[in-house]
């Protein structure tokens, strides 16, 4: 017995589309602002070292553009996928088996100058994410085995290969046993965009994904039937768009975004092949994704609040103290605000002046 | 003598529309008292206000002169009001004393005698033993009146009964309820089919647009007055011009048989079945007897393995491998009988669902959106057909059922196809579009289409079809002339009596089933 029931809204307001993720961000200011109490922080300066200090110099605006490239490619993919209503979440997987590939390039041709290697690798690192994503879309319309169980341990699957190639095969021969590769020779690597700062030009390729993928999902008619397919797939049936196909299409775009995101990584910062080659960007992107309202523009803001959170967090904890725990906290509430903005969009929440079961109100038709 | 129900200002408000706007209703005992509307009307909400399954927004329910709450189904089952639903609520895999026993208190064996007494005292012959899976429709729905009487009730609600009946089964209900009636029972009947009503009912309560329209004795209506008070103006007629059909079969189909994969798709048995440039076919029938298969079969949605392909042909041309983009292509359209998520997509504007089956047809460049051509197409199709909606733009979800169907009947018909096949039509449509609908099947026909037409509605076929068929069970009978028939025969053959169709003499190909 409830007082209070969902019930959907008949009308969209445009406007309250674009307030849910403002609404969102600032709600997890406020949820911020307590749990930094609890620190010890007042919630000043803990958001100014969050917030601020990294746009407050060229060295922090380059880190928020290195971590935002990866984010904004692997979230475009992903969108793609959601659309068509396939859940690809081991986006983490697909880019660590993208950075494998790109870096078997670089140590296999290292020594070569040739311009044409560091696109190359790109190449190679999108087809590794898109091989493997491709796993889950066999298992998926072959068998009818869930794409999220599969992409999910596919990931752990990619991680414990990248430990064996890292320890073994891929390791560099005079590196004192570490984990890691040889470090890649200067044409395997992105030039910096920014003098001074770590960012390169790496992001440029999350900028033409994100044109393409504008294109693609607006103006296309495969994307089109992507997101048939992803709302109405008995409306998909009936015109004939293959379900099979959307399925593949959506895994494998994703997969190629993350597996080129994965190659920024390996031939941008870290320069080498090693354990550790994403602090769960994959994952991230999820969360940018749905923030960015899976549309091609919203995620570009997405994705550069997120990455402002990754770097904030580094300079919370040097600066005030805070965990670093804070940054993935802070992440899980703005998702969580997100989400819960997303079904008031939908549904408003009525007062009904008699007690019944809630449940009831969704079977209700006014026929 | 003390009314049994008196409603009052009932009101329930949705967030789109007033379903029931201030509804004055009175039930006396022993009375059939009709409740008339259009689909939309405010009927069934209103009967679940009554059933305690919705809780109005204002107004007074007084029951046996008591004013109260009616807070749930149980409790209204308890004060002695009972519904038989339009879709059945029985378990499949249990016997008919196993279902009603889960009703009703009491062990299966008294409740086996109980249930023989009723179903004597009423006519509702049922097997008490039968798995609820072998019965046909008529006698699942004999299971649920039983069911619904064993509790004594003083009410019965009966939500459009007849929707699933054969013309005889529907005789036999109302010899049930009049004999239900003459022991002081109050019924309320919700219908849309006149005939019924005023063969039936003492009173009638017509509902329009969620209010009172009007109250009637039935006997002493015509089916045009009382049409005046359901949908305010005089029943449209459809024109019929003679066909030119030419002999030359469109489509056919060859010994079509499917093995049922699961309880949600009926098997099908050697059907043939062809239809010629110029003329309508329909298919009469209870649905869920195959209906759904053969469609989809014929759409393309379910496809038959490279060595059936041959089954159906569309010319010369081999099409069940096909899905359907690939048969739009040749020629054949679908209008499904789901509108909203098959149909189009519901939050999908028109202009962009336009593109769901016009891909092929110029809508889409080089695997570019025509957005432009898109555009028109939805607003020459919208002006056409005479959709009311707010332009290219409304999403599909928004336009009443009447006019979404409007729209994607205009978007086929539009599309040029060769042949096109229409699952219920007028399904769930208000008389005035479903008029226009069928004006715009025979007016294609008669420009060259070949049409078949799947539909429920027995009045329908014989308005607007050259020949029929009957399917029962899977199978489907020969064809015969509209012309040469009546709706008894067709009615009996409904009920699996393939005999009874007068055999046509023109048909050359099918074969006797």
């Amino acid at each position: 017995m409830s007082k209070f029931r969902l019930e959907q809204r008949t009308q969209h307001s445009t406007g309250a589309a674009f307030m849910v993720p403002l609404v969102a961000v600032f709600l997890t200011l406020i949820g911020g602002s307590i749990l930094f109490l609890f620190y010890n922080v007042s919630p000043i300066n803990g958001f100014h070292a969050l917030l601020i200090e990294p746009l407050s110099s060229l060295y922090g605006v380059g880190e928020v553009l290195l971590k935002m490239g990866p984010l904004l490619l692997i979230a475009q993919g992903l969108a793609i996928g959601f659309r068509a209503n396939v859940w690809n979440i081991g986006a983490e997987g697909q880019l660590i088996v993208g950075a494998i590939c790109a870096a078997a390039l670089a140590i296999w041709l290292d020594g070569t100058t040739s311009p044409f290697l560091l696109p190359i690798m790109v190449v190679a690192g999108a087809l590794g994410g898109m091989m493997w994503a491709g796993i889950a879309a066999w298992l998926r319309t072959s068998f009818n085995a869930n794409e999220i169980l599969v992409t999910f341990m596919l990931s752990s699957i990619a991680l414990q290969l990248l430990y064996y190639l890292v320890s073994g095969p891929m390791r560099d021969p005079q590196g004192f046993n570490f984990p890691q590769s040889i470090l890649f020779s200067s044409a395997a690597t992105f030039d910096l965009l920014i003098e001074n700062t770590r960012a390169n030009t790496s992001l440029l390729i999350g900028l033409v994904v994100t044109f393409a993928a504008w294109i693609f999902m607006q103006r296309s008619l495969m994307g089109y039937k992507l997101i048939v397919g992803g709302t109405a797939p008995a409306a998909a049936r009936y015109a004939g768009f293959s379900e099979k196909k959307s399925i593949w299409l959506a895994l494998l775009i994703g997969g190629a975004a993350a597996g080129a995101a994965g190659v920024g990584e390996v031939a941008g910062p870290l320069g080498m092949l090693q354990r550790n080659i994403s602090p769960g960007y994959g994952f991230a992107a999820i969360i940018v994704a749905f923030l960015g309202g899976l549309h091609p523009v919203g995620i570009i803001f997405s994705s550069a609040l997120m990455a402002l959170l990754y770097v904030g967090g580094d300079f919370a904890r040097l600066s005030v103290g805070l965990p670093s725990a804070v940054t993935h906290i802070l992440q899980g509430l703005l998702l969580t605000f997100y989400l819960a903005g997303a079904v008031l969009l939908k549904y408003r929440v009525r007062r009904v002046r008699t007690k019944q079961p809630n449940i009831l109100s969704k079977a209700e038709d006014t026929s | 003598m003390m009314p049994l129900l008196e409603l009052s200002g009932i009101t329930r408000i949705y967030p789109a529309v007033t379903a029931n706007d201030s509804i004055d209703l009175t039930v006396m005992p022993g009375e059939i008292h009709a409740v008339l509307g259009e689909n939309g009307a405010g009927k069934s909400t209103l009967m679940k206000i009554i059933y305690g399954a919705s809780s109005p927004d204002m107004g007074t329910i007084k029951w046996q002169g008591e004013a109260l709450n009616i807070r749930n189904p149980a409790h209204a089952r308890a004060l002695g009001i009972g519904m038989v639903f339009q879709h059945f609520s029985l378990f499949e895999t249990l016997t008919v004393g196993e279902n009603i026993s889960m009703a009703i208190e009491g062990s299966l064996s008294d409740l086996r005698t109980r249930i023989q007494d009723a179903s004597r005292r009423f006519g509702l012959d049922v097997d008490v033993d039968a798995r609820v899976q072998s019965l046909s429709v008529g006698e699942r729905q004999r299971v649920e009146i039983l069911r619904c009487l064993l509790q004594e009730p003083k009410l019965i609600i009966m939500d459009e009964p007849t929707s699933v009946l054969p013309p005889q089964g529907i005789a036999d209900l109302f010899k049930t309820l009049k004999t239900l009636a003459a022991d002081g029972l109050g019924i309320l009947f919700i219908s849309h089919k006149l005939e019924e009503i005023r063969e039936l009912c003492d009173v009638a309560t017509v509902l329009r647009g969620g209010k009172v329209t009007g109250h009637a004795i039935p006997r002493e209506e015509t089916d045009q007055s009382l049409a005046r008070m359901m949908i305010g103006r005089d029943l449209p007629h459809t024109e019929r011009p003679s066909s030119g059909a030419e002999k030359v079969d469109l489509l056919s189909v060859t010994n079509l048989s499917l093995q049922s994969d699961s309880s949600f798709n009926t098997a099908l048995e050697n059907v043939f079945l062809n239809v010629r440039r110029g003329e309508i076919i329909g298919i009469a029938g209870i649905s869920g007897n195959g209906q759904n298969s053969l469609a989809s079969l014929l759409s393309g949605e379910t496809q038959l393995p490279q060595s059936l392909a041959g089954s159906i042909k569309l010319g010369d041309e081999n099409i069940g491998h096909l899905d359907p983009a690939a048969r739009r292509e040749l020629g054949l359209n679908f209008i499904p009988e789901e509108r909203l998520g098959r149909g189009a997509v519901p939050v999908h504007s028109l202009t962009d669902n336009s593109l769901l089956t016009g891909h092929g047809a110029g809508l889409a460049t080089n695997g570019f959106r025509n957005v432009a051509a898109m555009k028109q197409f939805a607003q020459a199709t919208i002006q056409a057909f005479d959709v009311r909606c707010g332009g290219p733009v409304a999403e599909a979800q928004s336009l009443s059922g009447g006019n979404l169907q409007k729209f994607i009947v205009g978007r086929e018909i539009s599309l040029k196809p060769d042949i096109l096949i229409v699952s219920q039509p007028t399904w769930g449509v208000d008389v005035g579009a479903a008029a226009a609908i069928r004006q715009n099947l025979i007016d294609l026909s008669r420009a060259g289409t070949a049409i078949l037409v799947i539909s429920e509605e027995l009045e329908e076929l014989f308005e607007i079809t050259d020949r029929l068929h009957v399917m029962f069970r899977g199978r489907l009978s020969q064809s015969v002339k509209t012309s040469d028939t009546d709706v008894q025969k067709v009615g009996l053959a409904m009920t699996g009596a393939f005999d009874q169709l007068s055999p046509s003499s023109e048909l050359e190909g099918a074969l006797d089933v």
